[in-house]
């Protein structure tokens, strides 16, 4: 913490020196993109690369620079009280700053996660959280979370939650794990994960349910790596069969994404295997199929061009030209053309049988 | 009816010819005697034309005194003196009482004047609507005698009629003066007589006006310059530039013996070798007598000057303004920000030469909402009336404003806070009518004019360019500088400082700006030259204009 401080103090020092000095004053914070990203094998996330964006008192950044050091100083005032502000609070905060407030969230939200990339750390850690839940949990897991009044070991058996699910909370680093599944499912729809929890598909397979509820957020991800590192089981994902699924979801649990690009080494489960839903499920289960919009066709073009990831493995590739030329898309719940168990009876173990065929 | 008697007989007892004099007096409209307000206007207007060329003519700096009175019931006498060469006591009726009497029509040189109608058709006027003489006063040397006539003018013949000559007492040592009595009506406004002389004294800075108006105000327009603009050269016409029935009148007219030698010493730019081209496109011997060629040998001489190629006539005959007269004249008149002005190079229409100048005032305390401000000259006499119809208006009308930064609809005036001026000066300026009110559309003179406009409108468009690309950095500077506070205190909050060093940091921060960005240059242009009190002159009162229908009268 206090090295978070002293960073966020040596920045400032920074610009009052130059500014002191008659020099331009500069702010550099790292461009958060897939232009600014390779894919690292080894590693197995996308990491960072060194473009910067400047800014600078030019009437285009001169804002953003104000506003940016208005959410460092906020960020310094959280750290010493040992305080938090939710990302919208840090919005609402900056309705004080006059002219320098922000118009609306996502700006506040950009601002946040350039302080972030700029000081090399996770948001938790400079006093911000997010909003939304981690994702939820069903099966073979027991999660031990500590208790915060007494501060003693809280055991979260996984298999107890009837019909509901365990939150995975915003932070994570301090849970630990029991388990003895054989694998992690990752699932994109709560509907897809309902039907599964509700027929105890846990049980049957011996695994962990989760569900991600479209794009994984960083504490899910972080939850899904830590598990999956620590008890050594494989992870699986299971999405809808569009780009969507493909580029956004599953490639974003894997290897992180542009945007969080300082920060992808923690928020990434280069483990991971893509189980389904792929064009070839489409075909080989006859799955009734909606056809692609303009913006999947596009989407698609797009991942082939320019993706790292995409552009590293010919299989995607493949997958991804293959649902170019069908020109159609299929969902999970698609299954249920063939009976509404039949994603439990024979759509999963069928594809169970043969991991070394999921897509890297 | 009697029988047999042709109904042509009949009628041919009321045919009589109509003297010219008669003739105008019926169509004064034509001579720009068609209102009351108009009629005392263009009374003063042509004697002062003439006042004004006279001196020129003979190297004097004028000194021109005008009074009107106020002789209530519609009647106003008029008093316009002048300290001029005089005129020689024979001449005095015939210049005053004989209309298309005058020295000026059959010579070709930038005068304001040309026909010889104007300040007798005045007299005419003032002969029409009050019965009363003109009152004459003129002396040509202080060694000479003062002489005093009054005079009407005998519309059936055309011919002066003395009511009275004499000798009298004068003070001035040469000079002429004359006093009229006419029905008129004063008003202000932009075709007012103060109007006309201050345009006057704008386009002519050697000249002192002093001017009494009705309500026995004196205004005085001093001198700007005690030189003389040069005195225009007298050129023969060019042949291209005449007219079948001129060449008649000036085959009847010539000393010449023949047709080559009347063409060799009537004409500019007519030498040995063309005057024989001519001929022979005409088919006429070159030694035919020019009293011996009839209207159709007329005919055949005018188109053979049209086949023959005869290079343009001498320019250095015309004399403008110039640049830097014209836009020290706007920026009196005018407290704007941005003057420039432009003089051509001569060119000829009809055989004509003629320069064009142009010049403008934009912005300041001009309007920004409405159609701009046009003031015409011709031969540095400003032109009040039909604006409309005036090549002037259409040439600024097809010029493409909207490149220059202001605002035009199609086939309109553009729009915003811009004055120009557009002064053609020639040895024959061609007006629409007699009254000299508008100039007429010679493609020539309209290209020419289109030209000097266009060069203005370039500098203007630099101008505003520049204007808007420094309001487009001020404003960025503005808007930096609203940050700047929040920079000072967010780097206060940051690292603990105090008021002192975050007033420090705007300070500095200030100071970084000016450094990377420069001094913001300073565009406008300051005018010591504007007059207040001077611009105010002419120009309409508001409360004024709403209660006198009459205003609408012209334009």
């Amino acid at each position: 913490m206090t090295n978070v401080l002293t960073e966020i103090k040596n920045i400032a020092n920074g610009i009052y020196t130059k500014i002191l000095a008659k020099k331009q004053p500069k702010l550099e914070t790292p461009l958060r993109a897939l232009t600014n990203v390779k894919y690292d094998e080894k590693e197995g996330y996308f990491e960072i690369l060194g473009k910067k964006k400047i800014r600078t008192l030019t009437a285009a950044s001169v804002k953003t620079f104000a506003q940016t050091l208005k959410m460092m100083a906020l960020s310094k005032e959280l750290v010493e009280k040992d305080d938090i502000a939710t990302k919208r609070e840090a919005y609402y905060v900056s309705k004080n700053w006059g002219e320098a407030r922000f118009n609306s969230q996502p700006d506040s939200d950009t601002v946040m996660d350039d302080v972030e990339a700029m000081l090399m750390v996770n948001r938790e850690q400079i006093g911000f959280i997010p909003e939304e839940k981690g994702g939820e949990i069903a099966g073979k897991l027991i999660v031990i979370d500590k208790d915060t009044e007494t501060k003693k070991d809280l055991r979260i058996d996984c298999t107890k939650f009837g019909s509901g699910a365990y939150s995975i909370p915003i932070s994570i680093e301090h849970l630990k794990f029991e388990t003895d599944a054989k694998f992690i499912l990752a699932i994109e729809t709560a509907g897809m994960f309902q039907r599964l929890v509700k027929h105890k598909y846990w049980k049957t397979a011996n695994c962990i349910l989760i569900s991600m509820g479209g794009v994984p957020t960083r504490a899910c991800r972080r939850f899904i790596r830590r598990l999956s590192e620590d008890k050594k089981i494989p992870v699986y994902a299971f999405t809808d069969g569009d780009p969507y699924g493909f580029g956004s979801i599953y490639r974003t649990l894997k290897v992180g994404s542009g945007n969080a690009a300082h920060i992808n080494r923690f928020f990434c489960v280069p483990q991971a295997k893509f189980l389904g839903v792929t064009p070839q499920d489409i075909i080989d289960y006859k799955l009734p199929t909606h056809p692609l919009k303009d913006v999947d066709m596009k989407k698609i073009k797009d991942l082939l061009k320019n993706d790292p990831f995409v552009l590293h493995y010919k299989e995607w590739q493949k997958a991804l030209k293959q649902m170019y030329d069908m020109k159609s898309r299929a969902e999970q719940q698609a299954l249920a053309k063939w009976g509404l168990n039949y994603v439990i009876d024979k759509y999963l173990p069928d594809k169970l049988k043969h991991p070394e065929k999921f897509l890297p | 009816m009697p029988e047999d008697i042709p109904i042509a007989l009949e009628l041919a007892k009321k045919q009589r010819e109509i003297g010219v004099a008669e003739f105008f007096a019926r169509n004064r409209h034509l001579l720009g005697f068609d209102n009351k307000r108009k009629a005392l206007m263009t009374t003063i207007k042509e004697a002062v034309d003439n006042s004004l060329d006279a001196c020129e003519e003979a190297r004097i700096l004028p000194e021109v005194n005008v009074e009107v009175i106020d002789l209530q019931n519609d009647k106003f006498r008029v008093i316009i003196e002048d300290n001029g060469p005089g005129i020689v006591k024979k001449q005095i009726p015939h210049v005053f009482a004989r209309l298309l009497y005058g020295s000026k029509f059959f010579k070709l040189s930038q005068s304001r004047g040309q026909q010889g109608i104007g300040i007798s058709a005045a007299v005419l006027y003032s002969q029409l609507t009050t019965g009363k003489p003109a009152k004459i006063t003129s002396r040509i040397s202080p060694k000479e005698p003062s002489h005093y006539y009054e005079l009407k003018i005998d519309t059936q013949k055309n011919k002066p009629d003395i009511i009275k000559e004499d000798v009298v007492e004068w003070k001035k040592e040469h000079g002429t003066k004359i006093e009229l009595d006419l029905e008129g009506s004063y008003l202000g406004g932009s075709q007012s007589i103060d109007q006309y002389l201050k345009q006057t004294a704008i386009i002519n800075p050697h000249v002192t006006i002093t001017y009494t108006n009705p309500k026995a105000e004196q205004i005085i327009f001093p001198k700007a310059t005690d030189k003389l603009p040069p005195l225009p050269k007298e050129i023969k016409p060019h042949p291209y530039g005449v007219e079948l029935g001129v060449l008649i009148t000036m085959l009847d007219n010539t000393e010449t013996r023949t047709l080559q030698a009347f063409l060799t010493q009537e004409f500019s730019r007519v030498g040995p070798n063309t005057a024989k081209e001519i001929c022979q496109n005409a088919a006429l011997l070159p030694s035919t007598k020019p009293s011996d060629i009839n209207r159709d040998m007329a005919e055949k001489l005018l188109q053979g000057i049209n086949k023959t190629k005869i290079i343009s006539p001498p320019t250095d005959c015309i004399s403008p303004i110039g640049e830097e007269l014209l836009e020290k004249g706007l920026k009196k008149e005018i407290n704007a920000e941005f003057y420039c002005a432009v003089t051509r190079t001569p060119d000829v229409y009809r055989g004509n030469p003629f320069v064009i100048e142009a010049g403008l005032a934009y912005g300041g305390q001009q309007n920004a909402e409405e159609s701009i401000t046009i003031y015409r000259f011709a031969n540095k006499v400003p032109l009040l009336y039909q604006q409309g119809a005036c090549a002037v208006a259409k040439s600024i009308i097809q010029t493409n404003w909207r490149s220059y930064g202001l605002s035009q609809s199609q086939d309109s005036l553009p729009i915003g806070p811009l004055t120009l001026a557009v002064h053609v000066a020639s040895v024959w300026v061609p007006f629409t009518s007699e009254s000299k009110e508008a100039i007429a559309h010679y493609p020539e003179i309209i290209k020419e004019m289109k030209l000097a406009l266009q060069e203005c409108g370039r500098k203007l468009s630099i101008y505003i360019h520049k204007k808007r690309s420094l309001q487009v950095e001020s404003q960025k500077r503005d808007y930096i500088q609203t940050y700047i506070p929040h920079v000072s205190d967010a780097l206060k909050e940051l690292l603990g400082l105090k008021e002192a060093d975050q007033k420090k940091i705007e300070a500095r921060l200030g100071e970084i700006l000016r450094k990377h960005r420069g001094e913001l240059e300073k565009v406008e242009m300051e005018n010591p030259e504007y007059d207040e009190e001077f611009a105010a002159i002419g120009k309409k009162k508001k409360e004024k204009q709403e209660t006198l229908d009459e205003v609408k009268e012209d334009d």
